[in-house]
């Protein structure tokens, strides 16, 4: 992004040597700072301060108390202690975890293998990407209920084709141990479009050079792709990673419409825990898994976001 | 990261395809390719529609398969009519949500943008800061609902829509701001000069500019309010107000035995993105590449 930011301005600053590297004459630069006024910050950060930041503060405190929106009792880390606790509870933090690492972990993976074969020379590229793609825009809870009858244990479709091939499916959103990876799945199918068009612009930003010039060396298709495309397309898996991971942690509409958390607690995550327990009027406990799940959040998006940049600044 | 960032808009252009040495197209890869795409993305959308244009009886056996009586009209009419033509209520609202948010998010979001990109001071920092949060962060539910009701907009639609502004603004002034800082200064400069105040610099001069990253923004914004699920429901509760989202959700239980009448709702909930997709694809996939690169 920087040098995005820089380009226009080191043009001119070569053209007018008298400006300085932040592209603004000397005697000019009070008349136009004017032109750039803190008050068109005011109608943005009113709306964001009072409906973002301030709740995303309160949070911290109203997670201490038992709260009914109109009065509160302070009880300390009662919530946070129930949270960790009561097994349906703790149940929501390690399904969210294991939903956020196996979406992004199947996201990177087919979403590069997507990207190389439609960045290849095969028929019909444009309308694949497109085809890839069009799921992201469509309703979650759409797809959420187009595939729970899809995944009907006897009679959807995905099951009655499998026993066409002789494989016995299994009951996918009603099995216990299959619901939240059955719930993922269709999260990867919807969501992996994104991944692909991003490794895509990764892809094609790739010089054609290097690829000649690793055939005239005599590496393979495969070579190929493990010494030129997989480094350089690491700034596409640094996002795609960081964007699915941001984007599992806090899923909700699909789990919401897919099994409801069911059966019993066996697919809940911190959102829909969330959700749960604000509908049964514990607002305190509710927004404690607001700040466990900001507190998560942080604390695997930010070091993955500095581990991960850092690296690239390395190479 | 810059350089996959002008990837991701050479990418959208078809124009700007990889040079690449001509190269016989691989036939046996293409049709694999073809029946795998087919089997995987094509079947589901044919799955709803085929569902969707069904009778009732029919529909229920969750078949893939032809119907046996094409009942379009009927299936299109019954969903309108139930519940006193909610689905009609729930796209309004969800219009007047759309509209009204994106366009706040739009305005607000170019002004600060262009406030953060031309001036550098002090508060720079912070402010950049406050707006990758805002990425990140998921929003604490019950608190908003805390501030809302005593600003007494819980419950409103009002209320909704300034809630939908808050969550995307960070996510529009990140694709504005790249755009602007491609707008020259020179620009502002000899506006100002020629006597424009900031206000007529800015909606006179500058935002008419920002025309492409605007559709950007718009397209891409509006399907994201048009789809949400979880606002609506935490800050709009109730039927009469109900978002299509909040219908197609309720309809699951009440048309537990009536799939056609279900999918005929979900169908109609995925025209809008689909037009959308149809006009404006570039846009889109240029702005949640962009967006998605720097976030």
């Amino acid at each position: 992004m920087t040098t995005t930011l820089g380009a226009p301005e080191n043009r001119r600053a070569r053209k007018q040597p008298t400006r300085t590297s932040r592209g603004r004459t000397r005697a000019g630069s009070a008349a136009i700072k004017g032109a750039y006024p803190f008050g068109f910050y005011l109608p943005a950060g009113v709306v964001y301060v009072t409906l973002f930041l301030v709740p995303t503060l309160a949070a911290f405190f109203f997670s201490l108390t038992r709260w009914t929106l109109f009065d509160y009792e302070f009880i300390g880390l009662d919530n946070f202690e129930q949270f960790l606790r009561e097994a349906a509870l703790l149940k929501g933090l390690t399904n969210t975890l294991i939903y956020a690492v196996v979406t992004s972990g199947m996201k990177v993976v087919l979403g590069l293998l997507l990207a190389v074969l439609l960045t290849s020379q095969i028929i019909g590229r444009g309308f694949l990407r497109s085809l890839v793609f069009f799921p992201v825009l469509v309703s979650t809870i759409g797809v959420g209920i187009t595939f729970t009858a899809l995944m009907h244990p006897s009679e959807g479709l995905i099951n009655s084709s499998l026993s066409v091939l002789g494989v016995d499916g299994p009951a996918w959103l009603t099995d216990p141990t299959w619901a939240l990876l059955s719930v993922a799945l269709v999260d990867v199918w919807k969501g992996v479009g994104l991944a692909t068009v991003i490794y895509i612009a990764g892809v094609v930003s790739i010089p054609r050079e290097y690829y000649e010039a690793a055939e005239v060396d005599g590496a393979g298709p495969l070579a190929q792709f493990r010494n030129i495309t997989l480094p350089l397309a690491r700034p596409a898996t640094v996002t795609v990673i960081i964007l699915s991971l941001i984007g599992g942690l806090r899923t909700f509409d699909l789990i919401w419409t897919m099994t409801g958390g069911g059966p019993g607690f066996t697919s809940d995550v911190i959102a829909s825990v969330i959700y749960k327990q604000y509908q049964a009027g514990f607002y305190g406990l509710s927004t404690a898994g607001n700040v466990v799940l900001f507190l998560l959040v942080s604390a695997i998006v930010v070091p993955l976001f500095w581990f991960l940049n850092r690296k690239e600044a390395e190479l | 990261m810059s350089e996959s960032r002008r990837a991701a808009s050479a990418a959208v252009l078809p124009s700007a395809r990889p040079r690449q040495r001509v190269r016989r197209p691989n036939y046996t890869l293409s049709a694999l390719v073809a029946v795998a795409f087919l089997v995987v993305f094509v079947i589901p959308f044919a799955f709803i529609a085929l569902t969707a244009f069904k009778g009732q009886q029919e529909a229920a056996q969750l078949e893939f398969s032809l119907p046996g009586d094409w009942q379009i009209v009927e299936n299109f009419q019954a969903v309108l009519e139930t519940g006193d033509y909610i689905l009609i209520i729930a796209f309004i609202n969800s219009v007047i949500l759309t509209v009204a948010s994106v366009t706040f998010m739009v305005v607000l979001g170019a002004m600060v943008a262009f406030v953060l990109q031309r001036r550098t001071s002090r508060t720079t920092g912070p402010i950049s800061f406050l707006v990758l949060s805002g990425l990140i962060i998921p929003p604490a539910v019950v608190p908003t609902i805390w501030v809302l009701q005593e600003l007494s907009l819980f419950k409103t639609l009002f209320g909704l829509i300034l809630v939908e502004v808050a969550f995307h603004l960070p996510f529009c002034v990140l694709l504005f701001r790249a755009f602007i800082a491609t707008v020259p200064r020179d620009l502002d400069e000899s506006a100002v000069i020629d006597g424009a105040g900031p206000i007529r610099l800015f909606f006179r001069v500058i935002f008419p500019l920002l025309r492409p990253v605007t559709v950007t923004v718009i397209v891409v914004q509006s399907v994201a309010v048009f789809n949400d699920f979880v606002n609506p429901l935490y800050f709009l509760p109730g039927e009469e107000n109900a978002t299509v989202q909040q219908t197609l959700f309720n309809f699951q239980s009440q048309f537990e035995s009536q799939y056609n009448l279900l999918f005929m709702d979900i169908l109609l909930i995925t025209i809008p993105p689909l037009i959308m997709f149809l006009f404006f694809n570039r846009q889109i996939v240029a702005g949640m590449t962009s967006g998605a690169i720097k976030g």
